[in-house]
């Protein structure tokens, strides 16, 4: 297992825990799942150590709404490769809430879907590889395409924008 | 014609490469034909009974010369010399072994073709009237909405994990030739009070187990924010489409489950946060299309043809294929010429690589290089001079490509079947081709009229047999195939789903059944009426009666 995130191979900084069972102390950074979090909200706010939210398939990211600049870390679960809706989650949070901490693709995380993982405002990826694996499939997997047709929230121009451009420039150089 | 410029280039290039390196890995064995799956479905390569194939998108049914000629070479070179046109404005190659298929898709890349997402749960090739920009009876040319959607649809990262495939269908006529209320959306072109042109959104019909006739999610979206629209519909879709079970993912179970007005109301909630985002496609971008789908430099001609007049008086053949597979066109002088790809007793949708070729060449001669696919598997060429159409039909006889037959009882669908499909129950094709030598005689199928049959060889129905005015669906008992008769479906502007006549046929009775009810039909018509007409006024009963009487 690695994680990779802006290059690089980073340390597993979080407990994730499921939605019984008990809490690591106080001062351990927590991840959550939404239905625990909306639970127990108030006890987890008050924690000192830093706080997550995992997102499982079926979830709303609305319900993070009024705590999203609280969090750090929202963690996406991608139970298999095929079930693609961590992506509209990943857009919803991203271009819509304007989330601004960690996301984290997890669970079935594989080389072909990174891209669109990344298109759809994560940052970070959690391989079931080492790390040296991780970073090589991270690296080759975001520069596979270089022309994209959709504008997301992820920053990269869009075939259409460069199209605009190019006319632009050529009726100034025309007139 | 759109033309790739640098972008649409370098992305399908780059595509290209990657399903090179991913085949190369899977034939040293790096990876298993298990972790292989995904790939090659996502560029459209299946493994079926007997071997891969290979099937290759043709946007909104659009071909150049060139394109079409490539297809007829890609045939010749990597399949046994044919290729077989489908329901979906697709082409399909039977044999293509697994390591040349990276050299096919270079081919295709080429000449601005590729294959991807023409598998997968994803959005596949959108689909339109293969008479768009021709036809007489069309509001706007819907291609460059058709050429937008391909763009916005190809690699879009939010929606590449669908709960199941998606098939998006435009028309830009009210007479619907694109089957668009039988798509998981369809958009049908329209004007609305104040005179713009748009489109009514309609959502989650199609075939399969579940055949669904599409409901109006809303009834006019201007063309500027129709993406944003489609974005929405897709988001609520990928959000909340079952996934629990492959036979319950498509849309039509999501608007049938939770209603219309449900789906309508969480659609529009979607859309009222992104419509003013950068999926709004200004005027000016639109204009930019419409502009590379411009008509063709059309002559200034009268719509009578002394010539074209003196031969159909003259020639039997010629006046026979006229009266059935030349259509009106919107510039006088020019007509639509269909080419039928259904020969008496022929593999409906086959062509092989010279027909392709001669058919490439003609529309160079003959129609601007402009070729269109059409999804009851036939051609069109679409611009042709009425001065021009004897010369036309003259070689396209010649070459097997002249039967006059469109519409009639011997135009059938038929989906490959199990002659060639891993999932089929029962054989299609040949069932296709009895039925076409049972009513062969030119002139009996002209007094029968339109009539639409369509086949499929199991219950995913990719041969539209729901839709058929007689549907015919192949299925299995006891390791023995039998078939079961719809009656009365449709799928033009007044869609309806077949019903079920009764018990099945064995592989002996079916074709008797099919001509007992042509018979029945023939006997009860009133004056003008088709046999779906007939089926709507009277009913099941007089047709079930001739097929079962006292059973
Ligand atoms: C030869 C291998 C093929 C396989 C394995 C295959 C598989 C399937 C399956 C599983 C479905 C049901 C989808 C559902 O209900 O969710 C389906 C539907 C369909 N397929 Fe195919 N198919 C094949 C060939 C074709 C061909 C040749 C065409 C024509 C291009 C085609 C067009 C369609 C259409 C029009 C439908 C029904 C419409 C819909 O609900 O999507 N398929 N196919
Ligand atoms: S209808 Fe069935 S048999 Fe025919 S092509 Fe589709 S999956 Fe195969």
């Amino acid at each position: 297992m690695a994680i990779v995130k802006n290059d690089s191979v980073i340390e597993q900084e979080w407990i994730t825990v499921d939605a019984e069972g008990d809490l690591p102390s106080s001062d351990e950074n927590l991840i959550v799942p939404l239905a625990r979090f909306k639970e127990e909200r108030d006890s987890l706010l008050g924690r000192n150590g830093g706080l997550g939210v995992q997102l499982n398939p079926g979830d709303a990211p609305e319900d993070l709404a009024d705590d999203l600049d609280r969090l750090s870390i929202i963690t996406v679960n991608f139970p298999a490769y095929t079930d693609g809706r961590g992506y509209s989650y990943g857009r919803v949070l991203r271009e819509r809430m304007g989330f601004k901490g960690e996301l984290r693709a997890i669970g079935d995380v594989l080389r072909d879907q990174i891209l669109y993982m990344h298109r759809c405002g994560f940052d970070s990826y959690e391989l079931n590889v080492d790390g040296e694996t991780a970073l090589t499939k991270v690296r080759a997997a975001l520069k596979e395409m270089t022309v994209y047709y959709q504008p997301t929230g992820d920053g990269r121009v869009t075939a259409q924008s460069l199209r605009e451009r190019r006319r632009a420039a050529l009726d100034q150089k025309a007139s | 014609m759109y033309r790739y410029d640098d972008f649409d280039r370098q992305l399908v290039q780059e595509r290209t490469e990657q399903f090179r390196e991913q085949v190369k890995r899977r034939l040293a064995g790096d990876i298993t034909e298990e972790q292989f799956r995904p790939l090659r479905l996502m560029n459209g390569v299946y493994l079926q009974l007997h071997a891969y194939m290979l099937r290759v998108a043709i946007p909104y049914g659009t071909l150049r010369a060139d394109q079409l000629r490539q297809l007829g070479m890609i045939a010749r070179k990597y399949d046994k010399g044919y290729g077989h046109f489908t329901t979906r404005q697709n082409i399909q190659y039977n044999w293509p072994k697994l390591d040349e298929i990276p050299d096919a898709l270079l081919d295709l890349a080429n000449v601005e073709m590729h294959a991807i997402q023409t598998s997968g749960n994803c959005i596949r090739n959108t689909t339109t009237d293969q008479y768009a920009g021709a036809a007489a009876d069309e509001i706007e040319d819907p291609r460059p909405y058709c050429e937008l959607i391909r763009q916005w649809s190809t690699f879009h990262p939010e929606f590449t994990y669908l709960p199941r495939k998606f098939k998006i269908a435009v028309t830009g006529s009210p007479n619907d030739r694109a089957a668009v209320k039988v798509h998981d959306i369809g958009l049908r072109m329209h004007q609305n009070d104040a005179g713009e042109t748009g489109f009514e959104v309609i959502v989650g019909g199609g075939l399969g187990r579940t055949p669904f006739v599409g409901k109006t999610v809303r009834d006019f979206i201007g063309k500027n924010d129709l993406f944003s629209y489609l974005e929405a519909i897709l988001r609520v879709y990928n959000r909340f489409g079952r996934r629990d079970n492959k036979y319950k993912a498509r849309i039509k179970i999501l608007v049938h489950e939770l209603g219309v007005e449900e789906v309508r109301r969480l659609v529009e909630e979607e859309w009222e946060q992104i419509k003013d985002g950068s999926l709004r496609v200004g005027d000016e971008e639109i204009a930019h299309y419409i502009a590379q789908f411009a008509p063709p430099a059309f002559e200034d001609l009268s719509d009578d043809d002394a010539d074209f007049e003196r031969h159909k008086a003259e020639n039997r053949g010629f006046f026979n294929w006229v009266r059935s597979n030349v259509v009106a066109h919107k510039q006088p002088g020019y007509a639509i010429a269909n080419v039928s790809l259904k020969p008496i007793g022929g593999i409906p949708g086959d062509a092989t690589d010279t027909q392709m070729e001669l058919v490439a060449d003609l529309s160079e001669k003959y129609s601007f290089g402009d070729v269109r696919v059409t999804h009851e598997q036939n051609l069109v060429l679409p611009h042709v001079k009425k001065a021009d159409l004897f010369a036309l039909w003259t070689a396209l006889d010649a070459a097997g490509l002249g039967t006059a037959n469109l519409g009639y009882v011997t135009d059938i669908i038929s989906c490959p079947g199990l002659d060639y499909c891993a999932l089929a129950t029962a054989r299609s094709i040949p069932l296709s081709q009895r039925i076409s030598e049972r009513f062969g005689d030119l002139e009996r199928q002209h007094d029968i009229g339109e009539l639409k049959i369509k086949i499929s060889g199991c219950i995913n129905a990719c041969g539209h047999h729901h839709v058929g005015h007689i549907g015919i669906l192949g299925l299995d008992k006891r390791g023995k195939e039998f078939y079961q008769i719809t009656l009365g479906g449709d799928a033009s502007q007044d869609a309806s789903i077949g019903k079920i006549a009764g018990a099945g046929f064995s592989e002996a009775e079916v074709v008797d059944a099919i001509e007992s009810l042509v018979t029945k039909y023939i006997e009860i018509r009133e004056s003008g009426e088709r046999f779906i007409d007939t089926y709507r006024r009277v009913g099941m009963d007089p047709f079930k009666e001739v097929l079962y009487g006292d059973r």
